[in-house]
C-alpha cells in the first residue's frame, strides 16, 4: 500500500518553486499530474516506463498496482464512470502498451474520458523493431479521441495540459500520451504550461435560440411525445435538468443502457431500457411517438435494431446532443440541438410548456400495465433475475453497480432500478467481456464509503479474475456477484432462437471453483445453489468488512426477454411466453 | 458527384494518416489526396477528391471537424473554385512522330520534359476533364505509365468561404 508521502498544497507549492529547474521529463509528468488534480493512478511497471516509476515511488499520487494492463485501464475506466474526473492509466512500451487496446476502445465507444501513458522505446530506436517496442500511436489513432507521441521532454507540460482538456471536455473521450524512455529520463528547464491553445478544437456548449424555440413549440403541440436518455445525461451531469424538463412537460423518459440512473429508473415517468433487451411499455412508446426528443443518446443499433425504417417512423425526431456529428448520422432529424446537454436542458426549461399528453400517459401506464418484465420461476433453483431482485432490496437501490458483459447484464438493466447517475457501471458500445469487476475496483476507489456490486457472469469473471489479488492486497470492499450458469449464456441464448439448439463452444466446465479461487487470493468466497442460501450468504458478504465473492448458482437455460431479434422492428418483440 | 474538400490542419507528424484512417475506417471514399504547405507557418492543406452523395458528405464534413488536427473544412465544389493537378505521362514515340505529338500537346499548352530514342515524357496541368481528355488522345501512341498528383483547389477572388 503506497502512502502519501506529501499533502496535495505542499506539492503545489514546491510545484511553483520548481519553474525553471532542470528536471526529468518523468518528474515533470507527476508534477503536470497533480496539477491537473490527479489522486488516484492505475499501473503496471516495466522497461520502458522505468525512470516515471522512479519517480512515482515518493510521489504523493496513489498509484494502485493492477495485475494485467487491461485491469488497470478497466480500473482507470470505472472511477471515471463513478466520478466523472478522467482516469489515469500508466503501462510499459510493446506489449503493456497493446493490452490497453481493448480498454481504449471500450472507453472510446461510450465517451469515458482517460488519459493513458505508454511507456515505448527511446526516440532513436523507434521504427527499429526494437525489444518491446510497438506504434501504440499508429495502433490507437482510430480509437482515441486523440493521441500524442512525446519527442522532446519540453513539450510535455503543453501536451499534458491538452491531453486532460480534451479527454474531458466536449464529448469526453480517451487520449493516449506514448513517452518514449530517453525522453521521460531527459532533463529540461520545467515550465508549467498555462494556456491552451488548441486551433481545431472548440465544442459548442450554448444551443441556439432559433433551435430552442422551435423545440418548445414542438413539445406544446406533441401529442404523443418521448423522451429517450442516454450516457449524455450522466456525463454532462444534466440528470436534474432532465427530471424538470420531463414534468413540466409531462413526458414520459426512457434511458439507453449507458443512461440508466440518468433518469431515476422509479420515477412514474420512466418506461425502463428501449430495444432489443427494451420493456414492452418503452418499445411500444416509440412505436407510436409522435415526437421523439433524444438527449444525449446516439439512437445505436441496440435501440433502432439497424432498421431506420422501421424506427419511431411517425415521429419528429429532435436530436440535444454536444456531438454534432450524431445529429443527422443515423436518423433525419427535424431539429438538431447542438450544446452541453445540462445548458440546453436549462434553457428550455426556462420556456416549456406542457405537451398534450395526458392520454398518451395514460397509454404509457396501460402497457406497463399489460406487459410488465417477469420470469418464471422454478422449484428449487436459483433464477438469475431473482438473484438481481436481492441485490436490489439488500441495498435499497443504493449501490453502485457494474456490470459484465451478457444476460446477467441485461437483467441488473431490467431488475435493478437507478435512482441516480452514475451508479450503473457497464460497457455499453463495444460490450466488453472481463470489464466489469476491475471497474468495480476504479469505482470502489472512487467512493470508499459506498457499496459497490460487481456483477459477472461465469465467463466473464474468468477473463480478469487475477485482479482478485488487487481487492485483497488493498482491502477493496467490492461485492461480486458472479451469476453463474456454467455457459456462455447470452451466446447460448442465440444459439436456441436463431441455431436451432447448435449449441457451439459454449460450455463453460472446467470454470474454477470460484470460492475456492477467492480464497486463494484471500478473498471471502461464499456459494448459493437457492434462495435460502443466497439470502444468508449475501448478507454475510454485504456485512463483511472487505471484498467477497458469491458465487449464485443459477439456472442454465434461462433467456432474456422480452427479445428484438436482429434486425426486425421494434414490433416484432419476442416475449417469451408465447408458447402459452 | 465528385465532390473537393479543401482541409486545413496542424502541420504534425502523422497528420495525413489521421485524416486518411478517418476516410477509411468510416467507409468514405478517396479518389485523390494532396498535401502541402500553405502561407502560414505550422498549418498544412489537404484537398480530398470524394465521390460520396451529399448525405454522407455532411457527415464526411462533421467527422472530419472531430479531429484535433483539422483546424478548418470547406466544400470548394460548392462555390466558384480554381482546381488544378499536375499529370506527367510517358508516351512512346519514334523521332518520326515527335512533332506529330507536339501537334496534339499545344492546344493542351503541355510540354515535353524529357526525351529519349522512344519515349516522351509530356507535363500537363489543368482540371481533371482537360487532362483525361489529354490522355485520350495520346493512347493510340502507346502509354507507358500515367503520375498524376490530384486536384488542389482553392476558391475564386477574395471570397471567405465558411466552414
Amino acid at each position: 500500500m503506497c502512502a502519501q508521502t506529501a499533502r496535495a498544497e505542499d506539492v503545489m507549492d514546491l510545484i511553483k518553486e520548481e519553474q525553471g529547474e532542470m528536471l526529468s521529463g518523468a518528474e515533470i509528468l507527476l508534477r503536470c499530474l497533480i496539477n491537473e488534480g490527479v489522486d488516484h493512478i492505475f499501473g503496471y511497471p516495466g522497461g520502458a516506463v522505468l525512470p516515471i516509476y522512479d519517480s512515482l515511488y515518493s510521489s504523493a499520487i496513489n498509484h494502485i498496482l493492477m495485475r494485467h494492463e487491461q485491469g488497470a485501464i478497466h480500473a482507470a475506466d470505472g472511477y471515471a464512470r463513478a466520478t466523472g474526473k478522467p482516469g489515469v492509466v500508466i503501462v510499459t512500451s510493446g506489449p503493456g502498451a497493446t493490452n490497453l487496446v481493448t480498454g481504449i476502445a471500450t472507453a472510446q465507444m461510450d465517451s469515458i474520458p482517460l488519459v493513458c501513458i505508454t511507456g515505448n522505446v527511446a526516440t532513436t530506436a523507434i521504427g527499429t523493431d526494437a525489444f518491446q517496442e510497438a506504434d501504440i500511436t499508429g495502433i490507437t489513432m482510430p480509437i482515441t479521441k486523440h493521441n500524442y507521441l512525446v519527442r522532446d521532454a519540453k513539450n510535455l507540460p503543453r501536451i499534458i495540459k491538452e491531453a486532460f482538456h480534451i479527454a474531458s471536455t466536449g464529448r469526453p473521450g480517451p487520449v493516449l500520451i506514448d513517452i518514449p524512455k530517453d525522453v521521460s529520463s531527459s532533463k529540461v528547464p520545467f515550465q508549467m504550461e498555462e494556456r491552451l491553445s488548441l486551433r481545431g478544437y472548440n465544442p459548442t456548449l450554448k444551443p441556439h435560440p432559433l433551435q430552442v424555440e422551435r423545440l418548445v413549440k414542438a413539445v406544446a403541440e406533441a401529442e404523443r411525445p418521448v423522451i429517450l436518455a442516454g450516457g449524455g445525461v450522466v456525463s454532462g451531469g444534466a440528470d436534474r435538468e432532465l427530471i424538470r424538463f420531463a414534468e413540466e412537460a409531462r413526458i414520459p423518459v426512457t434511458t439507453t443502457l449507458m443512461g440508466l440512473g440518468g433518469f431515476p429508473g422509479n420515477h412514474p415517468l420512466c418506461m425502463g431500457m428501449p430495444g432489443m433487451h427494451g420493456t414492452y411499455a418503452a418499445n411500444q412508446a416509440l412505436l407510436e411517438c409522435d415526437l421523439l426528443i433524444g438527449v444525449g443518446a446516439r439512437f445505436d443499433d441496440r435501440v433502432t435494431m439497424g432498421r431506420i425504417d422501421k424506427f419511431a417512423t411517425k415521429a419528429k425526431i429532435v436530436h440535444i446532443d454536444i456531438d454534432p456529428a450524431e445529429i443527422g448520422k443515423t436518423l433525419e432529424t427535424y431539429i438538431p440541438l447542438v450544446g452541453d446537454v445540462k445548458q440546453v436542458l436549462s434553457v428550455v426549461n426556462e420556456k416549456v410548456k406542457p405537451a398534450r399528453s395526458e392520454q398518451w400517459l395514460q397509454q404509457i401506464e396501460a402497457w406497463k400495465e399489460e406487459r410488465p418484465l417477469t420470469y418464471d420461476k422454478h422449484p428449487d433453483t436459483l433464477m438469475p433475475q431473482w438473484v438481481i431482485e436481492l441485490l436490489y432490496e439488500s441495498t435499497s437501490g443504493d449501490a453502485i453497480v457494474t456490470t459484465d458483459v451478457g444476460q446477467h447484464q441485461m437483467w441488473v438493466a431490467q431488475y435493478f432500478s437507478f435512482a441516480e447517475p452514475r451508479s450503473c457501471i457497464s460497457s455499453g458500445g463495444l460490450g466488453t467481456m472481463g470489464f466489469g469487476f476491475p471497474a468495480a475496483l476504479g469505482a470502489q476507489l472512487a467512493h470508499p464509503e459506498r457499496t459497490v456490486i460487481s456483477v459477472n457472469g461465469d465467463g466473464g469473471f474468468q477473463m480478469n479474475a487475477q485482479e482478485l489479488a488487487v481487492a485483497a492486497i488493498n482491502n477493496i470492499p467490492v461485492k461480486v456477484a458472479i451469476i453463474n450458469n456454467l455457459c456462455l449464456g447470452m451466446v447460448r441464448q442465440w444459439q436456441e432462437i436463431f441455431y436451432e439448439n447448435r449449441y457451439s463452444h459454449i460450455d463453460l466446465s472446467g470454470s474454477p471453483d470460484f470460492v475456492k479461487l477467492a480464497e486463494a487470493y484471500g478473498v471471502r468466497g461464499f456459494r448459493a445453489t437457492n434462495e435460502k442460501e443466497a439470502k444468508q450468504v449475501w448478507q454475510e458478504a454485504l456485512a463483511h468488512p472487505g471484498p467477497a465473492v458469491v458465487d449464485f448458482i443459477v439456472r442454465e437455460e434461462e433467456n432474456v426477454y422480452p427479445m428484438v431479434p436482429a434486425g426486425k422492428g421494434l414490433d416484432e418483440m419476442i416475449m417469451g411466453d408465447e408458447s402459452e | 458527384m465528385k465532390h473537393v474538400l479543401s482541409i486545413l490542419v496542424n502541420d504534425e507528424p502523422g497528420v495525413l494518416a489521421r485524416v486518411a484512417g478517418l476516410f477509411s475506417r468510416r467507409n468514405f471514399n478517396i479518389d485523390s489526396i494532396c498535401v502541402g504547405e500553405t502561407e502560414t507557418p505550422g498549418v498544412s492543406r489537404m484537398v480530398i477528391v470524394t465521390s460520396e452523395d451529399s448525405q454522407t458528405m455532411e457527415q464526411v464534413k462533421k467527422q472530419l471537424h472531430k479531429l484535433i488536427d483539422v483546424i478548418k473544412v470547406q466544400e470548394l465544389s460548392e462555390h466558384a473554385m480554381v482546381a488544378r493537378e499536375l499529370m506527367l505521362v510517358k508516351v512512346e514515340v519514334s523521332p518520326s512522330a515527335r512533332s506529330e505529338v507536339n501537334g496534339i500537346l499545344e492546344p493542351f499548352r503541355a510540354s515535353v520534359v524529357d526525351v529519349s530514342p522512344n519515349a516522351l515524357i509530356v507535363q500537363a496541368t489543368g482540371d481533371r476533364d482537360k487532362l483525361d481528355a489529354l490522355v485520350e488522345l495520346l493512347h493510340p501512341y502507346g502509354i507507358k505509365e500515367i503520375s498524376r498528383t490530384g486536384l488542389t483547389a482553392m476558391t475564386r477572388g477574395m471570397v471567405k468561404v465558411p466552414s
